[in-house]
């Protein structure tokens, strides 16, 4: 019987249709990312941008308070908001992967995606009719007694939005991965005489936990870089970092400045994109 | 039955061809029509070319407005830097950064005789700071509006509105509001301290201070916010008082039955003044200068005035009486009717107001470093 061969060898068929998504990532993703760290080096003279390799917007940014309080402000809250997010969307996760039938389960995936179909602002914004302090949830709680409490402009505000953005897609995912998982190993723990909370811990969170980082990763990354729910209802009170993006672009048009935090954002992601997949992978690689 | 139905569809089947037959030959003579309205490229902020403002006039010229908005000046001048000279034909400007276009040499020459001069409300609006050069015009005074302390009726008294101090109250903790723009709040800031007219003229000490009172008023701030931030913000009630802008976003909420109110504080208030100039470059510059005769006019005085983006206050006499015999509801909401308190061109004339500036002594990007610090802190 022949061996497969272990050597690489060119395969034109497969490279073709590789082709199309290596030059679109070519083109609007490595290309742009290289310009703009090179922007980062660039220097704004009369509101125009002028090519150089200076390292003064480095200099600028990094040694000021303000972009490291912008940048542990940002970091936390993305952090709370994959902490949030993935503990509120696991039972419900847990739910649609072994609790509901195949039906249920595929009706309320769709309907975990329908919010997605409208504007991410639109759906911040109906967030004021809800939470302002004349809001629906202020006059539910005045019928016994309490509030009102100020919910807007406030990092309960902004969390929301992040969860807005952030826990249909956190549930979608981990749903995906629990229901993966092979049936006949939870069984075989509760036949073992595992209790259910003690199989949850010792089975299902490790066998879908490549499943599971993915989606903490995801709710982190949109998390780190959104612009709309720190601004519209965390008040930009204090700034994120995406919020310090447009400040500096709008104060003498310092898209070179404004690069500088982009890249340290990506450096971040790609730093927390890594370390979140060596965790995800690696006891499954020592096998 | 079914050779009854066939008949019946297949009259409608050749109409169908015979109207798409006639469009298709039509097309190129359709097409030909469009291309004779001529595309006039505006550069301005919000509101300036949407319908309410330039439909009329865009029927009656055989004209059709290419809005390209903005919100700062700082966005203004990169828009302009970074496109081909003669991409925008009517540049809608912050009169504080025309002096700044002029020396980008980003606008034509205009020609004085051409515009009302001679019906200017106030004798500051015939030669407005900047916009004339060596005794050459290049912008057009086309509207104002006063910066001063808004707030909400129902949690500021119109007394305690008579001075920035009531920014500090401490029952607005947290309800304070900004508009996340540095060069009016910290404006205000500048007015409370008492710079007066050198508001915007600081040296090290003043600026200093400035920052300082800026700080101290860090614990009443509940948000900074972008137009529709503001307005929301106001309207739901979530902020009571707003630092950094005037009737040009209560005047909005007022209409809309909203208990808010903007006063000009004995501290003095900031003017924002909105001007017209032409692109250098443009091929169109008679019909934009035909433009601005319109909204120089009477009639495009009231267009400005009601304008439904945000409200502004006509510079010309006769754009004056013309609201005021067409929407005295507005005139008077908007106290422009002579011998009425608050009256615009009153409060000019007793000195309480104060043309928006660029820093003086220091940069913008000095200006923003602090109000980046502000926010932060």
């Amino acid at each position: 019987m022949p061996q497969p061969s272990t050597r690489n060898t060119f395969n034109g068929f497969a490279l073709t249709w590789r082709m199309p998504i290596i030059v679109w990532q070519v083109l609007f993703f490595v290309g742009p990312l290289l310009f703009m760290v090179a922007m980062s080096f660039f220097l704004v003279k009369n509101y125009r941008m002028v090519e150089a390799f200076e390292f003064k917007n480095w200099e600028k940014m990094l040694t000021r308070g303000y972009f490291w309080d912008s940048y542990a402000l940002t970091f936390i809250l993305a952090t709370l908001s994959t902490i949030v997010a993935s503990v509120l969307a696991f039972p419900a996760s847990f739910a649609l992967a072994f609790k509901v039938s195949p039906v249920v389960r595929r009706w309320a995936l769709f309907l975990l995606i329908i919010p997605f179909f409208t504007s991410y602002l639109v759906r911040i914004f109906s967030w004021y009719v809800i939470l302002a302090e004349s809001g629906v949830v202020n006059s539910i709680l005045a019928q016994i007694g309490l509030g009102p409490y100020t919910m807007l402009n406030t990092m309960f505000g902004t969390l929301v939005g992040y969860m807005t953005l952030t826990l249909p897609l956190v549930v979608v995912l981990q749903t995906f991965a629990l229901a993966n998982i092979d049936r006949n190993l939870v069984q075989a723990a509760h036949n073992l005489g595992c209790s259910p909370i003690r199989a949850i811990y010792t089975v299902i969170m490790p066998l879908a936990k490549t499943g599971l980082i993915v989606a903490a990763l995801f709710c982190f990354i949109l998390s780190f870089g959104d612009f709309v729910s720190p601004y519209y209802l965390g008040g930009s009170k204090p700034p994120t970092l995406p919020i310090l993006i447009i400040d500096t672009t709008k104060s003498g048009q310092q898209w070179p400045r404004a690069a500088v935090v982009a890249v340290v954002m990506m450096l971040t992601l790609i730093t927390i994109a890594f370390a979140s997949l060596a965790l995800a992978y690696r006891k499954r690689a020592s096998r | 039955m079914e050779h009854d139905n066939k008949e019946l569809r297949s009259p409608k089947r050749r109409k169908i061809l015979q109207a798409s037959g006639a469009a298709i030959i039509t097309a190129p003579f359709i097409s030909r029509a469009w291309a004779n309205v001529t595309e006039i490229n505006m550069l301005a902020w919000y509101g300036h070319g949407e319908p309410d403002v330039v439909a009329e006039y865009e029927a009656a010229n055989n004209v059709k407005f290419k809005p390209k908005y903005y919100a700062g000046g700082d966005n203004m001048l990169a828009l302009i830097a970074q496109s081909p000279p003669g991409t925008y034909d009517l540049i809608l400007s912050d009169a504080e950064f025309v002096q700044q276009l002029n020396a980008a040499g980003y606008i034509e020459e205009m020609n004085a005789a051409d515009y009302p001069f001679d019906d200017m409300l106030h004798e500051d609006f015939t030669k407005f700071p900047g916009h004339w050069q060596d005794d050459k015009l290049y912008s057009m005074i086309l509207r104002g509006g006063h910066l001063g302390v808004s707030y909400n009726k129902n949690a500021v008294t119109e007394e305690e509105a008579q001075s920035y101090a009531c920014f500090w109250k401490p029952e607005l903790k947290g309800k304070v509001g900004h508009f996340d723009w540095h060069l009016p709040s910290l404006g205000m800031m500048s007015l409370y301290n008492g710079n007066g007219a050198s508001l915007f003229d600081l040296d090290d000490d003043k600026w200093d201070k400035v920052q300082e009172t800026t700080m101290s008023l860090r614990p009443q701030v509940g948000g900074y916010f972008d137009y529709g931030g503001t307005f929301n913000s106001l309207k739901n009630g979530e902020m009571q008082a707003m630092c950094g802008i005037g009737d040009w976003i209560t005047g909005v909420l007022e209409k809309d039955g909203a208990p808010v109110a903007s006063v000009i504080p004995k501290e003095g208030g900031i003017q924002f003044t909105e001007s017209y100039s032409i692109g250098k470059g443009s091929e169109k510059a008679d019909e934009v200068k035909k433009f601005i005769q319109y909204m120089m006019s009477p009639e495009g005085q009231v267009k400005s005035a009601q304008m439904a983006a945000y409200p502004g206050f006509c510079v010309t006499k006769g754009g004056r009486a013309k609201l005021i015999e067409v929407d005295k509801a507005e005139a008077t909401r908007s106290h422009q009717i002579e011998g009425m308190a608050n009256e615009p061109i009153a409060l000019i004339n007793d000195g309480r107001i104060h043309y928006r500036d660029i820093p003086q002594q220091q940069s913008l990007e000095d200006w923003n470093d602090f109000w980046s610090e502000y926010k932060n802190a």
